[in-house]
């Protein structure tokens, strides 16, 4: 099993005929053979995209069209940031059911805008800012390296993409594997936040540990930590390793995430940790240290 | 990006909040013209520098008793005297650091009749997403302090994107601030107009500390600190024009120049990495293992070689550097690019400094071929500890 997309996820991109929609819609079609189901822009509808490697796929002029004609139940966007907020609002107006922002650097008050829709639709948005989420063996939606991949029994949620990585790489390295990897996302207002993850990883069957990667900046963290406390006196409850970054970053500094600052002197690590902790996660001090800590809490 | 604090008046004025007159000024000479411009006979001049606490700060070159970075005048020739005494020194308050800032810019204001002192900002609440009010009756003072002793006098009022800031929501704001008759009133039109300009200009923060009712009854902005969101500055040319280079770490403006995310820190190792997570987890691992970072330069996803060897030579630049990590995992960005550039830059300005290179993800194969058959003494590390071990252990000789 796994959560939010499997071997039937059908995408669409949003963004494909650049080069980084390109490259990454490659690397997914080889990826197991996700089912990437074409390609939306508004001047090229009736073309069709062709890969590097000769793969092809038919190109929409709106998300609606693409979605009726392919049965896509995702999409994907890779839009640049003056345009993004404008391409979720479309799939969200189209009713795409999840829907996976990967770009960079979209203005907090396009997003601020995003979100009121969002609210009022069905629509689930993972990010922007963030990796995308793969499901071992089966769909890889976004710009993870599938390669450092293993199909097994760890859920992995995340607001940084590259320590997703390493949580995963270490996970795979000590024979673990994962059942799905979420990339939240490192912007201050974004679609998916860890409970809602987390929940759905404690409703996994497959799902047996959990590891949670959070950063300074917000308080997410802290939610998330509330909300396992509340599930484990329902009797829901997973072991889980964790990890926090930005421990020792200067205070009132932006650290290249939009979301990660510690301000008005809220956001720091320490009360994350402490919060986590007490929630029972065991949180890593080092991010090297993801995998053996997981394996030791496992071992009891 | 941050503005100066009488660039955020004369904007907020624009949208028609009430704002004491006030002239900035860069020369000496101008103190005397400008103070007679005013209306008097109460005047402030204010240090113009990108940090708070300016009040309570102190000027290096002056004597401890001297006053601090914002001073009340009750002449023009206190006014000429305070400007001789202020410009060009360097002002250290709480948020400058040791170093301090040097004040190039003062800011000559009509004094104002205070009654009351409030606090009033506006923020993106990331847990609504929404922006918000965040307001309290102690204003004039470290808000964080009052926030950490007593957080019942801090209010925080949402406001729904789509209906805008409605009269219930003046009325709650009103109410957090126990404003009354003229003052109330003013409520009614100065709220709406700090939400408009938040929006229209992509803010990221609007502090407004004090707020003052004055005795007159009237609401007027005393101090104003406007901060603006960097993703949306490309569709605001007017509010660029106000970025004041000066203010800024040069090394951190020749990084933006190439879109690259640097932060200059205290340390002494120098580190490129790829996200801001793995930037993050990075400084700490090096601060575990005994050592600080001297800064990180973060080449993001899609970057080319040529940014990458650009994202080089800054590290390489700070001489406080003594060593230089390069930890990167590839998802779009391919081990074999990040090769390529490092390989480039040391081949243009030298490698005087230990490097330690931990690359995995895309191409990593690839990426460790280059590196060793380029030749250089690079050390190559098998994970985060691995590699946060080699560089502290290079730097301890």
């Amino acid at each position: 099993m796994s959560i939010l997309v499997n071997k039937d996820t059908k995408v669409l991109v949003q963004g494909l005929t650049g080069k980084t929609g390109t490259f990454h819609t490659e690397q997914a079609l080889a990826y197991y053979g996700t089912q990437m189901v074409g390609g939306i822009h508004p001047k090229k509808g009736g073309e069709t995209w062709t890969g590097s490697k000769g793969e092809s796929l038919p190109i929409f002029a709106t998300v609606a069209e693409g979605k009726e004609k392919t049965g896509a139940d995702a999409t994907v966007i890779y839009v640049p940031p003056a345009g993004a907020a404008d391409a979720i609002i479309e799939a969200i107006d189209a009713e795409i059911p999840f829907i996976t922002c990967i770009t960079e650097g979209i203005p907090v008050m396009d997003m601020v805008r995003v979100k009121a829709k969002l609210d009022k639709s069905n629509s689930r948005l993972l990010g922007p800012n963030c990796p995308g989420i793969l499901t071992p063996e089966e769909c890889k939606i976004g710009i993870m390296p599938g390669s450092i991949f293993r199909k097994g029994s760890v859920g992995i949620v995340s607001r940084s993409g590259t320590l997703t990585y390493e949580a995963v790489f270490q996970t795979s390295n000590e024979g673990l594997g994962q059942t799905t990897a979420v990339g939240i996302g490192g912007d201050p207002v974004k679609g998916t936040e860890f409970i809602d993850v987390l929940e759905m990883f404690l409703a996994d069957e497959a799902t047996t540990s959990i590891i949670m990667i959070g950063e300074i900046g917000g308080s997410a963290e802290e939610d998330a930590a509330q909300f396992l406390i509340d599930e484990a006196k329902k009797g829901r409850k997973k072991p889980m390793a964790g990890f926090i970054a930005g421990r020792t970053a200067p205070k009132g500094r932006t650290m290249g995430h939009a979301g990660a600052v510690v301000s008005g002197g809220k956001g720091d690590a320490e009360s994350k940790i402490a919060a986590m902790e007490a929630a029972g996660i065991k949180v890593s001090p080092s991010p090297a240290r993801l995998g053996t800590t997981l394996v030791e809490v496992l071992k009891g | 990006m941050n503005i100066h604090e009488y660039q955020a008046k004369a904007l907020l004025k624009s949208y028609g909040a009430p704002v004491a007159e006030g002239v900035a000024i860069m020369k000496a000479e101008e103190a005397e013209a400008t103070a007679k411009s005013l209306p008097g006979p109460l005047y402030v001049v204010k240090s113009q520098i990108h940090a708070g606490g300016r009040g309570k700060g102190k000027f290096k070159e002056l004597s401890p008793e001297a006053k601090g970075g914002v001073r009340l005048a009750k002449s023009v020739d206190e006014v000429v005297a305070n400007v001789k005494d202020m410009l060009g020194n360097t002002l250290v308050t709480a948020q400058t650091g040791e170093a301090g800032k040097q004040v190039n810019r003062l800011y000559i204001e009509d004094g104002a009749d205070i009654a009351r002192e409030l606090y009033c900002s506006l923020l993106v609440d990331r847990s609504v997403g929404r922006v918000a009010f965040v307001v309290s009756t102690e204003g004039g003072m470290d808000i964080e302090a009052v926030a950490h002793d007593t957080p019942e006098k801090i209010h925080t009022i949402a406001i729904d994107p789509q209906a805008g800031v409605t009269a219930d929501d003046v009325a709650k704001i009103s109410e957090a601030l126990e404003l009354t008759g003229t003052a109330a009133e003013d409520a009614k039109s100065l709220f709406p107009i700090l939400y408009k300009a938040f929006n229209e200009k992509d803010m990221s923060l609007l502090e407004i500390n004090p707020l003052i009712v004055m005795e007159n009854g009237h609401l007027r902005v005393l101090d104003a600190k406007v901060s603006f969101d960097g993703n949306a500055l490309f569709r605001h040319d007017d509010v660029r024009a106000l970025r004041d280079e000066t203010e800024e770490d040069a090394k951190e403006i020749e990084a933006s120049k190439w879109d690259l995310a640097y932060v200059a820190l205290d340390g002494n190792i120098g580190c490129m990495v790829n996200g801001a997570g793995l930037a993050m987890a990075t400084m700490d691992i090096i601060k575990l293992y005994g050592k600080e970072p001297a800064n990180f330069c973060d080449v993001g996803g899609g970057a080319s070689k040529e940014k990458v060897a650009a994202a080089f030579k800054i590290i390489t630049a700070d001489p406080r550097v003594e060593g230089i990590l390069v930890n990167i995992f590839g998802g779009i960005m391919k081990c074999d690019v990040i090769a390529e550039g490092v390989v480039a830059a040391v081949k243009e300005v030298g490698l005087k400094v230990p490097l330690v290179v931990r690359l995995e993800g895309t191409n990593v194969e690839l990426g460790k071929k280059i590196l060793n058959e380029s030749g250089l003494a690079i050390t190559a590390a098998d994970d985060l500890d691995d590699a946060a071990k080699k560089i502290v252990a290079a730097i301890n000789g």
